[in-house]
């Protein structure tokens, strides 16, 4: 049967996997990159995905995506507080952000499946075939919305999701495969947006899940702010230049604060530098660990409160727990390392790669899927109660949250007045009294037969799947007929949208791959240019004029060819200039090894 | 990955009520197995099916928690939509009705609570769902503990005046007496459990035996609903009076 891939989409950075003959594996890029920067650039010339989308968040910040992920299943409002850090205009059309870029506007599904797709074609390429099945992961503690939301970005990128499994959860199947592991485990999960921990019992290859809690707007993106907020008061003092009024200038303080951070989980203190735009100057300060981590002490804080809820719905004590798990990029921080070893009073595991280790398990549960793996089974629970609006705006609860699932509850529902033919039903979830507290997920219709009130008797059937998503159906006890139920989301794309953007997808794809060789091209065309221009300068003396005339030549045919629209002939001309330079590299690699055996010589000397 | 399958084990015979005597596939008749003797596919399993059985467990309150769990992990190796992902739509609604079931069934008979609950509902056939009561000999304390915990809400959290102070020294001591109550309240219960336990299951037409049953159906329904009553007063005391409590509802237990 098709490979069926595993999809750990981030943050921040997103990676692909498969089950090899030997276990899990982790597909690198043509470069060895494992990890794809979750980051979009939609250019003049076309889309550019990963790396080189990277490249563009300062040269063009309003046209490039990053962290699309928060705006899942997302309403404006919701976001409201953390748009100033976001360079891209938002709009929001039937509860779903729609993001601006130029004249167009994207939902945060199709901005996923531009990032689902680039994986999938790295997947394509290096497996040799053609990839249409995939388990994606999300974080435990993301909504029925925020799921349904990943499913559709599946959708539109044309991947049947075959599952939707949790970061935590994936990261046990691939420790458990790895380590044999038994007894009761905490996977502690703090990626680039979310945290989650998840409480799991560990015997003979069943992976349950007893308990899992989180927040899923809580992540190393908010730790950089903190440090981001931190530069703009200290450039606004020292320089007196506002560093929100360009958008350029807010994403290189981003950038460096996100650097500075990952600086400091291996150094006492990182230098931070960069130029001011307008001749301003530089900014340069050196920050300590110590003075970050007062940054960011009450973030790491927050998620104490969720690890002992997970804890006490799982009626354990800390002391239970016979292994600690970390998971994610924001793990490497020596506070939060620290934090977590306080609560558990245990060393954390890290053994795995805390970047790679989710995308694995979504492998491992994509070879269980597959039917090639009937040792392991994982029975995980959703993590949010599911219930229905009832008289005084009260939640009534019908599935509790940490129930294992797949799940289902039933609930009789008749007329209050007579020849009434329709009863409205608002399902929520959350964990509060009252609506207006708990995430609105959909609402629909019960069609009635016009019948004396408290007659007719219809049984709704909500059920939770193997993936955390909500099916409803309705029955006419009376009659024994079933009704289909048009559900309509609050937070979610309609069928029908979905639809859409995947026939639009369909139709952009040729035009996209096109493009995007022809991007691809010319970045690298422009790098070549710029390297090889710089080490003529440098090699003025090393070789002959001829041979100098002859590069030259050759940079000059590819500068034109760059501007064509043809990737072919950019690559034909690359290959060209690589070949006659070829003897120019090595008489610099010469230069430069004479150099540094000189310059040893002459420490050797003076020590 | 090793050899063994821990599927269709189709010559195992199991008296389960399944939803149908014949297979839903292949038309084989079937006499309650999980998987169809002939075509190997799932078969849906009854809907009336009661959760004891389902788990393979007598219709007893001290139960074998091991045995417990076994049986439902054995029993998701059998069903879980994780192993049906790559068969026919019809397999696949199977499995889901048949793993939910399932789930429900375990947790209910998990917590010993809930699963009194359980076989009182199931034993007094169609009865309503067991209501909440406050224990006759603790009505004035709960009076005037709910008429503290209402002035107690209404006073800001800012406001650090001695009535405050005074009130949430009284609701937490409060609470100590009512979680002493309700553990003794579950120590009953689970003498009630024995009691129960050593009745014969079979008691069909000897009216001795179903008049004790009846009796310690009824009694364990009582302490159920005032134990229910002072647990939600609790829940409500600890949201009150510790501010890092879950707001709103807590869990289950």
């Amino acid at each position: 049967m098709a490979l069926i891939v595993g999809i750990d989409l981030g943050t921040t950075n997103s990676l692909v996997a498969y089950m090899a003959g030997d276990g899990p594996r982790v597909i690198s890029g043509t470069r060895g990159q494992a990890k794809v920067p979750s980051i979009v650039g939609l250019t003049d010339n076309g889309l550019l995905v990963g790396d080189p989308a990277k490249e563009h968040l300062v040269r063009d910040p309003s046209r490039t995506i990053y962290s699309v992920k928060r705006f899942m299943g997302k309403s404006v409002a919701d976001v409201a507080e953390e748009l100033k850090y976001f360079p891209y205009a938002l709009q929001e059309k039937g509860g779903v952000i729609r993001i601006q870029v130029g004249e167009k506007t994207y939902s945060p599904p199709q901005v996923s499946a531009m990032i689902l797709k680039e994986l999938k074609l790295r997947a394509e390429t290096y497996l040799g075939e053609d990839i249409t099945k995939a388990v994606i992961t999300v974080p435990a503690y993301f909504n029925d919305s925020q799921r349904q939301a990943t499913k559709d970005a599946g959708l539109i990128a044309g991947l049947e999701v075959l599952r939707i499994i949790n970061e935590p959860t994936a990261a046990s199947l691939a420790y458990g495969l790895q380590k044999n592991t038994q007894g009761l485990v905490a996977v502690y999960d703090l990626g680039g947006g979310t945290f989650d921990i998840s409480i799991l019992k560990l015997k003979d290859g069943i992976f349950e899940v007893l308990a899992t809690n989180g927040n899923t707007h809580l992540g190393g993106d908010d730790f950089d702010r903190r440090l981001v907020d931190a530069v703009i008061r200290d450039i606004d003092t020292r320089h007196g230049v506002k560093v929100e009024d360009s958008l350029e200038l807010m994403q290189t303080v981003r950038l460096e604060a996100e650097k500075t951070k990952i600086r400091l989980s291996d150094e006492p203190q990182a230098h931070m530098a960069f130029s001011l735009p307008d001749g301003r100057g530089t900014y340069e300060r050196t920050w300590s660990r110590d003075e970050f981590e007062a940054l960011i002490q009450d973030l790491a804080e927050q998620t104490m409160t969720p690890c002992r809820r997970a804890l006490s719905d799982a009626g354990l004590e800390t002391g239970q727990i016979d292994e600690v798990v970390l998971v994610g990029g924001s793990t490497r921080m020596p506070l939060v390392r620290s934090r977590v070893q306080e609560l558990f009073g245990k060393t954390p595991h890290c053994d795995l790669n805390p970047d790679e280790v989710v995308a694995l398990g979504a492998a491992v549960q994509a070879g269980i899927l597959a039917g090639e793996n009937k040792d392991m089974l994982l029975l995980d629970v959703t993590p949010l109660s599911l219930g229905i609006e009832t008289m005084g705006n009260v939640m009534s609860t019908l599935i509790r949250r940490n129930t294992t699932i797949p799940t289902s509850a039933k609930e009789m529902f008749t007329t209050y007045v007579d020849g009434q033919t329709a009863v409205d039903i608002h399902i929520l979830q959350g964990e509060r009294e009252l609506v207006k507290d708990n995430r609105s997920l959909a609402r629909f219709q019960l069609k009635v037969p016009p019948l004396p009130a408290a007659v007719p008797r219809i049984e709704v059937t909500f059920l939770i799947d193997a993936n955390g998503i909500l099916n409803v159906t309705a029955s006419d006890i009376r009659t024994g007929e079933s009704q289909s139920v048009q559900v309509k989301p609050s937070y979610g794309l309609t069928d029908d949208e979905v639809e859409t953007m995947i026939r639009e997808s369909f139709q952009f794809a040729a035009e996209d791959i096109q493009a995007r060789q022809v991007i691809e091209a010319r970045t690298e065309a422009d790098a070549i240019i710029m390297a090889t221009e710089k080490a003529l300068k440098r090699a003025t003396d090393l070789i002959t004029t001829e041979e100098i005339q002859s590069i030259r030549n050759a940079i000059e045919e590819l500068r034109v060819a760059n501007t064509q629209e043809d990737h072919r002939l950019i690559r034909a001309k690359l290959t060209d200039v690589e070949k006659v330079t070829h003897h120019l590299a090595e008489v610099l690699m010469d230069a430069t090894l004479k150099e540094a055996l000189e310059s040893k010589k002459l420490s050797e000397v003076t020590d | 990955m090793s050899e063994h399958t821990h599927q269709p084990d189709s010559g195992r015979t199991r008296e389960l009520p399944m939803a149908r005597s014949m297979c839903w596939h292949c038309q084989s008749e079937m006499s309650g197995e999980y998987f169809c003797g002939r075509c190997v596919k799932v078969q849906p399993l009854s809907k009336e099916l009661d959760y004891f059985t389902c788990l393979n467990l007598p219709r007893k309150l001290n139960l074998d928690e091991k045995a417990l769990e076994e049986t439902f992990y054995a029993l998701s190796r059998s069903f879980h939509p994780d192993y049906y992902a790559t068969k026919d739509e019809g397999q696949k609604a199977i499995s889901l009705g048949n793993t939910a079931l399932l789930n429900t069934a375990y947790r209910t008979l998990k917590d010993p609570m809930q699963r009194a609950e359980y076989l009182i509902r199931l034993e007094a056939g169609s009865a309503k769902d067991i209501r909440t009561s406050p224990p006759a000999d603790l009505f004035d304390e709960i009076l005037e503990l709910q008429e503290d915990l209402d002035e107690f809400r209404s006073l800001s959290a800012e406001a650090s005046d001695d009535r405050r102070q005074e009130l949430l020294e009284k609701l937490q001591a409060d609470r100590l007496t009512l979680e002493a109550r309700k553990a003794h309240m579950e120590d009953r219960l689970r003498e009630q459990f024995s009691r129960w336990d050593a009745l014969p299951t079979e008691a069909e037409g000897d009216s001795a035996v179903q008049a004790q049953k009846d009796a310690v159906l009824t009694g364990m329904q009582e302490i159920l609903s005032n134990r229910t009553y002072v647990k939600n007063i609790v829940n409500d005391l600890v949201a009150a009076t510790s501010p890092t409590a879950e707001p709103g509802r807590s869990a289950w237990h």
